[in-house]
């Protein structure tokens, strides 16, 4: 047979790993399509629940049991992606998450009997999503483009990256979030002029402006807080709540994980809608107790003003940065399903003295871009060029515990900066230079990213030694550093101790766990389904065996029937669902006989007028 | 059109310049500069090179990198005038107070201390002082202005430049801080 190759490249997948949904995306025909998982829903809840075995359940089927087992379930992990415990014991007061031993520099998390990090979980969310994307296309997905909010620091970032790894994605690139919704965007309209996307999510709030100009999308300067959104809402109208319960029952149940989990969903419930209508009433039900409020719309803008008003400055100082007016932009599109309520429409409206753009389903656009970039870097979307840039300034440890900036915020990416570094003591063959990011000038209130350790530097006396480093923010906005003696010419190696996140030997171990436990998964689920279906077909020989059919068999077919229920009955109790899938068709086919038998018997029975 | 091997050595100089294929003036057509980088950023950026060899990739990321420092720089005139001064060998000098502001300054100074102390009534005096700092800003942008259209005539007036861009950065500071305070109520 002749094999014609038409050259044809697997797809790239563009993923919108959210806080609270995530969604898959392909390129197909020069049109992004947000690709429908096998429960008919686009959107993929980001929730994770394991099961008593330790097998994860994603999405919408997570949802219920993350109500019915808390202590086992997990959601809006992003908020905890390249994060220290210290980070999050703000949240952590109202997210019932248990935090396991050695969670310093990545958190961990205790689920049922296994302990997980963020980007683990994050793989699991990813998993999901390359499935559908698998079932969808009919072919193996390896490959793809994921978003992050654009404010994301290095460490957040990397998680995120090593999700996909973990998931068996080739992450090609990660691409901010306001700014593949103004690719989806542009691309549609075929928009030039400066637009500003305000994007405000289930965790995270991000501003990002851009200038469109012949297919050329050039951030111009982005802002926002990692720490801002939705779920900020839906605590506070929790601790109200719960509060009210409080004194109303007596009874205070915020400890109780599942009270807690079905409160919540009643409040997501209410908050949905108001943005519809003036006032909703917040019912929860809880053993045989009943409480319930009405919440207007003005008592819940009361609740969330400062919360609204704390994306302003982000707002303000973005447009600054951009070195534009308010009046140069043209056009200020919304993105996140915050959005949708009225109050943070006015104030985008006020701000900008505009009419934000609402025509976009703020869920799916962001997918929608993450699949034009997907098809840039496939080279079949060729006209676009997307030009994007670091959120935060990089800066390098100097003395008195002052940084000093290398790289400023809002540079285009990839982005470099060269600092020549030298030693302070006779022979010295070692440097460690520490790397921050952040505004701030002192090291106490700026982000650490790593410690590099530049190693087998030529012992010379101290002040001699010129060694060049090179700091280099790829286009994922991830840092690379690299570095070599500038008298000798020589590479030096560069040494990494990340201060958050996992390190390579972690993250390769976790690829092999879930690989293992994606065959084990696999295997586990074969020989249940087998031994179910064993199970039905040996009843069925049983109850036959009392019918007149059975009585009609000759005793070699009798005997071969016997053989065969026993080998099935000596497979079932093994491992292997392939030899019982193989016994139950050999039952099958030794109860041919027994089964034409009682066909006849039946029609017999059907002719007599009587039952069999 | 830069070196394509010499992606690591530190930039030759006026090599930002080279990049683009102009001379090296201090006075830049803005518009033609961001058109010539939108066109060399098509050919450049890592995107163009998803499906090609590592080695390739590597090269397209190290050449975008130095591009967009290239342009970062040149497109602000202030960066702009500080990376000639520095191909120049002329460092920024250290920053002293410009003898003509040192009353003010001193005045100016004395309201910050006041306002961080929590005393509001000083409010007014700082918001005329930032509008007037903001004022002598635009004065000495023209005169910079000015400086640079003369140095593209002949190099002779670098030294002036320098000093009206360390005056130019005491009065950024000085706005920053103003600003700022304002701010935190």
């Amino acid at each position: 047979m002749l094999q014609i190759d038409f050259g044809t490249q697997d797809h790239i997948v563009g993923i919108d790993l959210g806080t609270t949904n995530s969604l898959v995306a392909i390129m197909e025909a020069g049109a992004p399509r947000v690709i429908v998982g096998e429960d008919g829903d686009k959107l993929v809840p980001s929730i994770v629940s394991l099961k008593a075995n330790g097998e994860p359940v994603v999405g919408n089927g997570a949802r219920q049991l993350l109500i019915e087992h808390p202590e086992r379930s997990v959601y809006s992990a992003k908020r905890l992606m390249g994060k220290g415990i210290a980070d999050v014991q703000d949240e952590l007061r109202l997210f019932p998450f248990r935090i396991a031993e050695g969670s310093e520099s990545v958190i961990r998390i205790a689920l049922g009997d296994r302990t997980l990090t963020p980007p683990e979980i994050g793989a699991m969310v990813l998993r999901q999503l390359k499935k559908n994307a698998e079932a969808d296309l009919g072919e193996p997905v390896t490959k793809a483009v994921i978003t992050v909010p654009a404010y994301f620091n290095d460490a957040q970032r990397q998680a995120t990256k090593d999700a996909g790894r973990i998931a068996g994605l080739e992450v090609l690139r990660l691409v901010n979030e306001p700014t593949a919704a103004a690719l989806a965007y542009g691309l549609d309209k075929r928009k030039e002029g400066i637009i500003a996307v305000y994007d405000l999510g289930g965790g995270t709030f991000d501003i990002s402006i851009l200038k469109l100009h012949d297919g050329i999308f050039e951030v111009l300067a982005t802002n926002g807080d990692t720490h801002l959104g939705g779920d900020d809402i839906d605590n506070r109208m929790m601790r109200i709540a719960l509060e009210d319960i409080a004194s109303e029952w007596g009874e205070d149940l915020s400890t109780n994980g599942e009270a807690v989990q079905t409160l919540r969903s009643q409040i997501v419930k209410a908050k949905e809608e108001l943005s519809f209508a003036p006032s909703v009433v917040l019912v929860f039900e809880w053993r045989d107790k009943r409480y319930s409020r009405e919440i207007t719309r003005e008592l819940f803008e009361r609740l969330i003003t400062d919360i609204v008003d704390g994306t302003l400055g982000p707002c303000r100082s973005c447009i600054a940065d951009a070195k534009v007016t308010v009046e140069q932009i043209d056009e200020v599109v919304l993105v996140g399903g915050s959005t949708r309520i009225p109050m943070v429409r006015n104030a985008v409206e006020v701000l900008f003295r505009a009419k934000p753009h609402t025509d976009l389903n703020p869920d799916e656009v962001v997918a929608l871009g993450a699949a034009v970039q997907a098809g840039i870097l496939e080279g079949t979307v060729e006209d676009q060029l997307l030009l994007d840039v670091t959120p935060l300034s990089l800066g390098i440890e100097t003395m008195g515990g002052v940084v000093s900036k290398i790289i400023p915020r809002n540079s285009t990416i990839p982005a470099s900066a060269s600092e020549q570094f030298t030693t302070s003591v006779d022979g010295q063959t070692n440097v460690l230079i520490h790397v921050l990011q952040g505004e701030r000038e002192l090291v106490k209130d700026c982000r650490p990213l790593a410690r590099f350790d530049l190693k087998g530097i030529d012992p010379v006396p101290a002040g001699l030694a010129r060694i060049e480093v090179r700091f280099l923010i790829d286009a994922n906005g991830i840092l690379n550093v690299t570095a070599r003696d500038a008298r000798t010419g020589k590479e030096t190696s560069v040494d990494v101790k990340p201060t958050y996140g996992l390190t390579d030997t972690e993250v390769e171990a976790m690829i092999q766990a879930s690989f293992d436990n994606a065959e084990a998964d696999l295997n586990a689920r074969q020989l249940a389904e087998a031994r179910v279906e064993a199970d039905s077909i040996l009843a069925a020989v049983e109850k036959a065996k009392r019918s007149d059919a059975y009585a009609e068999l000759t005793e070699e077919e009798r005997q071969g029937l016997a053989t065969a229920i026993a080998l099935l009955q000596a497979a079932y109790h093994g491992e292997d669902y392939k030899l019982i899938r193989d016994k139950i068709e050999s039952l099958d086919h030794a109860g041919h006989a027994l089964a034409e038998n009682m066909m006849n018997t039946a029609i017999r029975g059907v002719l007599k007028g009587t039952k069999i | 059109m830069p070196p394509r091997t010499a992606v690591a050595e530190r930039p030759l100089p006026a090599e930002y310049f080279r990049f683009f294929d102009l001379p090296a003036h201090l006075n830049i057509d803005l518009a033609d500069l961001e058109k010539r980088y939108y066109a060399l950023s098509r050919k450049w950026h890592p995107d163009r090179y998803a499906r090609k060899s590592e080695t390739e990739r590597s090269e397209a990321e190290q050449n975008t990198a130095l591009l967009n420092d290239a342009y970062r720089t040149l497109k602000d005139p202030v960066r702009r005038a500080e990376y000639v001064l520095a191909e120049n060998g002329l460092a920024a000098a250290q920053q002293s107070a410009p003898p003509d502001l040192l009353e003010e300054v001193f005045e100016l100074n004395m309201a910050l201390e006041e306002i961080r102390d929590g005393d509001n009534s000083v409010r007014p005096q700082l918001e005329e002082a930032e509008k007037k700092f903001l004022g002598l800003q635009q004065e000495v942008d023209r005169s910079l202005q000015t400086e640079f259209v003369k140095y593209d005539g002949g190099p002779e007036s670098l030294a002036r430049i320098r000093a009206i861009l360390n005056r130019r950065n005491y009065i950024r500071n000085l706005l920053r801080d103003v600003g700022k305070a304002l701010c935190s109520k």
